[in-house]
């Protein structure tokens, strides 16, 4: 097996540069007020805690893991194992150590979880390619193992299920649906635009030299070790506050079994469909593994109610995702991003025509 | 086939065409010395004491037959293979251990015969990624886009401009390098070389796949480079039309051995030389 | 000593088990490069298949015949719709549509059997008997002797047969092999039969030891660290390496487990097998690549 270059896009996408065009900034302020000034008022509490927020963690796991595959080009599968220990480490300070803010909380469990990052990291310094798969694996069950038998991260509670405390912040209370939306909403806004920015900087170059073709990232003089267990590091921060936000903002508790190898792959498909080394992409990826089953169901109930019975709706759910894997690294491998940006032109020429 | 020179009036004064060699201020000290390099794959030899200098300056080419090691000796040179015996000395300083990042911090930069480029990144972008030594600003200034790295970022785009600029290719520049035509993407990989203003320019195969025109306008830029910036260039060919005209020296490599070096005119007219191209076309 | 004996004896006899798994791995690695994550839904899909028609009434070795028809049927379907379009692209691309292709199978063999465990009986009693004093139950040793067997027959079939010389073409270099005339697409259609024919006979001694069950499927992951430590294109390298996957987890989960409360060999094997790719990282059978630039 080829041990050397992981991926290589097929198409390629050059990154704009750091720079924003009017266009985009207008489009951000724009979206920006909608989504913190408009939304919180108008929608109800289905949208806001079983679309927006499972969107948005999502999104931000997804856009952790791109970092690391989609742009880093190293594999990994074990995004969850992150996740989880970001929930669990933010749950632990902000349970034992009361006084701290919860934005502290939040910052130390991402910081943790990029600890144990920068350490699953360091095989890929020796190990290239496929074979690195096995260490992200580990540490998947590894850290599953670790949250399921050490009952002192679950505070001992006998279930094993334990609750997220309140989400407070500067003494206002995010509990509600709109102020969780809230809470999501402007932490993973903060985090997107710094992962924006890394992107398209002279790390975010590195990392897709790296991808692309270590060795000649070598002979130009990159660091290829240390950027890697860079990305490992920022990567598994992102995913790491993603599962604290999972747990605290989302589902409301903290267990382990919610961070399984099924929750990784969830976040690999993310990012196979939605676009890898794409920021957008995790976005549309997120939307879409949210959204589709939901689809599904309904449709399951109206349309298709004697084609799929309800409790085969998840069976057919992994066969439609299966399809769609294949089908999209034959025919559009950069994932829906790119896929949405070409008819999004195509329709634009169009429409320039007289 | 002789090279119509840069015609450019700073440069013009000093290069006067003339048959048989090609014209040279007198080339500098000792750049980098290769010292009875030796090195096999498997138990086969690729390379056998290899000996030779490289001084400031000049334009030296290595030529010989399909496997004669040259490629090997390359990559041996900015650290890619670790050799099983001899040293180098580059720039006074010796090197048992060269690593391809060590080379590249101690201004070695290389092209490679079959393409090195960064297929998911646009022409300005591979180009700027040979400036990553100088970019100094940690990876937290990135993300926060301060001002010095804003600033940072635009002196070393301003420098990368400046090289596609020197080799024509400005117009392509965010075309992704995939998707150009193998003669520019060549072009790209050597901007991206020079980008790093290195002291030793390792070319490997620089023409391969070209046409005569192509080929022409490479050997240009090339004697440009050694003229115009002074980059001392070590250089595999197999146009020996192009290797005659363009180099101060030649070395000639077969079966792993050096088996000549001098100036074209000594190299033309080696017994050995001839024999081992001779022997080596049936 | 007899207990340690019997841990080992009995996690030598799991790792058969792995062996099976991984060998069907082999297959398809040795012949197109590929590492298939599907493996793992091949062997629950045969199974539930099998044991499903078996439920339905079929005869035990017509039902065999038909599964075997329908693996062979998925392996044609595989190469046509998968491999064919992805036949140029990077590794990771075609492991990540093997990743694909596990999750429809996965999904299919539920929609179409339903996600509850089947028993499934091969007649053969899971009777412990005596070997001078170390207690060895009879269902494992037959797993065994199905296992050499069918090792015997994968090694005569690939180095003795000119489909075996043309497959180890195509894994080498598919263009060239294409070049050369090899039919490439009958190629992928035999060793994918064949995979899912191993895929079967692991399925059936899988299920009858535990019951056909979506957990099967899971049985991959522990097949990656099988191939990593013996070497990913060697089938006596997945024996080699599935026997020391099973001793040492069984013999780790015993000896080490209750200091922490068990569960050891749930991330051990993979622990072991990252430790493996520091200092043999093309595995103790494996082919040594050569980079060359």
């Amino acid at each position: 097996m080829n041990a050397s270059t992981l991926t290589s896009p097929a198409a390629a996408r050059p990154p704009r540069t750091g720079a924003v065009s009017y266009r985009s900034v207008l489009l951000a302020l724009v979206t920006g007020l909608f989504a913190f000034g408009v939304l919180p008022f108008i929608g109800n509490d289905y949208l806001f805690s079983a679309v927006l927020v499972p969107l948005l963690v999502f999104s931000l796991a997804g856009l952790g893991l791109n970092i690391l595959t989609g742009y880093a080009g190293q594999l990994s599968v074990g995004s969850a194992a992150f996740m989880a220990i970001g929930a669990f480490a933010t749950y632990n300070l902000a349970l034992r150590l009361p006084g701290l803010p919860l934005l502290v909380s939040f910052a130390l469990g991402g910081l943790l979880a990029a600890l144990f990052g920068l350490l699953v990291g360091l095989p890929s310094l020796r190990i290239k390619g496929f074979y690195l798969i096995v260490s992200t694996l580990a540490a998947q069950f590894f850290v599953q193992w670790v949250f399921v038998k050490f009952s002192w991260f679950s505070n001992d509670d006998a279930s094993g299920v334990i609750s997220a405390p309140r989400l407070q912040v500067a003494g206002i209370d995010f509990g509600s649906p709109a102020g969780r939306y809230l809470f999501t909403l402007a932490i993973v806004s903060v985090l997107t635009w710094l992962a924006r920015n890394l992107v398209h900087s002279a790390t975010g170059r590195n990392w897709m030299a790296v991808r692309d073709m270590d060795t000649a990232a070598a002979v130009i003089g990159i660091p290829t070790g240390r950027v890697k267990l860079l990305a490992f590091g920022v990567s598994s921060f992102y995913l790491g506050v993603a599962g604290a936000l999972w747990a605290f903002a989302y589902v409301g508790t903290v267990e382990p079994h919610g961070f399984d190898l099924a929750r990784s792959f969830q976040i690999l498909f993310i990012v196979i469909i939605g676009g890898m080394g794409s920021i957008a992409g995790s976005f549309i990826g997120a939307a879409f593994i949210v959204l589709f089953p939901v689809l599904l169901s309904n449709l399951a109930a109206t349309w298709l109610s004697g084609v799929i019975d309800p409790g085969n709706v998840e069976n057919v759910q992994k066969i439609v995702f299966g399809a769609l894997i294949i089908l999209f690294l034959i025919k559009e491998p950069d994932g829906l991003a790119r896929l949405l940006q070409a008819t999004w032109h195509r329709l634009r020429a169009r429409h320039r025509k007289p | 086939m002789s090279i119509a020179l840069a015609q450019s009036p700073a440069t013009r004064s000093a290069t006067v065409a003339s048959p048989g060699g090609s014209p040279h201020p007198v080339p500098g000290d000792v750049l980098l010395r290769v010292d009875r390099i030796a090195m096999s794959f498997g138990g086969v030899a690729a390379l056998s004491e290899v000996s030779f200098v490289v001084r400031q300056g000049e334009i030296l080419s290595l030529i010989g037959p399909n496997g004669a090691g040259k490629s090997t000796l390359l990559n041996v040179i900015n650290g890619v293979y670790r050799p099983h015996a001899g040293e180098l000395v580059f720039d006074g300083l010796h090197f048992d251990a060269m690593t391809p990042e060590r080379a590249a911090r101690r201004g070695i930069a290389r092209t490679f015969q079959n393409l090195a480029l960064f297929k998911g990144m646009s022409v300005i972008d591979n180009v700027v990624t040979g400036r990553n030594l100088k970019m100094r600003q940690p990876f937290f200034a990135h993300a926060l886009r301060t001002p010095a790295a804003r600033r940072e970022e635009a002196a070393q785009r301003a420098h990368a401009e400046g090289v596609l600029a020197f080799l024509q290719i400005e117009p392509h520049r965010d075309v992704p390098v995939g998707k150009l035509p193998y003669g520019l993407q060549k072009r790209v990989e050597l901007a991206r070389a020079l980008a790093a203003e290195p002291r030793l320019l390792l070319l490997d195969e620089p023409m391969a796949g070209m046409n005569t025109a192509e080929k022409h306008e490479m050997a240009r830029f090339i004697v440009e480079i050694n003229r115009r910036l002074g980059t001392t260039v070590v250089l595999i060919e197999h146009d020996l039309g192009v290797v005659m005209d363009v180099s101060d020296r030649i070395v000639v490599l077969d079966h792993g051995q050096k088996i000549a070096d001098g100036t074209p005119a000594q190299v033309r007219d080696d017994p050995a030389v001839i024999s081992a191209y001779v022997g080596a076309a049936h | 000593m007899q207990f340690f004996l019997e841990v080992l004896v009995g996690g030598l006899l799991a790792g058969v088990m792995y062996s099976m798994v991984a060998i069907g791995f082999v297959l398809i690695y040795k012949a197109s490069g590929i590492f298939n994550f599907a493996q793992g839904s091949m062997v629950l899909f045969a199974a539930l298949t099998f044991v499903s028609l078996v439920e339905k009434g079929l005869n035990f070795w017509l039902a065999l015949a038909a599964t075997l028809l329908v693996m062979v049927l998925l392996a044609v379907a595989v190469g046509r719709l998968v491999l064919r379009p992805l036949v140029n692209r990077p590794p990771m691309v075609l492991f990540m549509a093997t990743l694909g292709l596990s999750f429809m199978l996965e999904g299919a063999a539920q929609w179409l059997w339903g996600a509850q465990v089947h028993a499934l009986s091969l007649g053969i009693e899971d009777r412990p008997f005596d070997v001078g004093g170390v207690f060895i139950s009879e269902f494992d040793l037959f797993a065994a002797t199905t296992a050499a067997l069918l090792v015997t027959a994968l090694s005569l079939a690939f180095n003795r047969t000119r489909t075996g010389l043309r497959l180890r073409a195509v894994a080498d270099d598919p263009l060239a092999a294409l070049a050369v005339g090899v039919h490439i697409e009958g190629l992928w259609a035999v060793v994918w039969s064949a995979a899912g024919a191993v895929a079967l006979v692991a399925g059936l001694l899988w299920g009858a030891r535990t019951g056909v069950q979506f957990s099967l499927s899971l049985i991959v992951l522990k097949a990656l660290p099988v191939l990593i430590i013996g070497g990913f294109s060697s089938i006596p390298g997945a024996i080699v390496g599935g026997l020391l996957v099973g001793a040492s987890e069984k013999l780790a989960e015993v000896y080490a487990g209750p200091l922490v409360g068990g569960g050891i060999e749930n991330w051990f094997p993979y622990v072991l097998a990252l430790l493996f790719l520091f200092y043999r990282p093309f595995g103790l059978f494996g082919e040594r690549t050569v980079q060359r630039i």
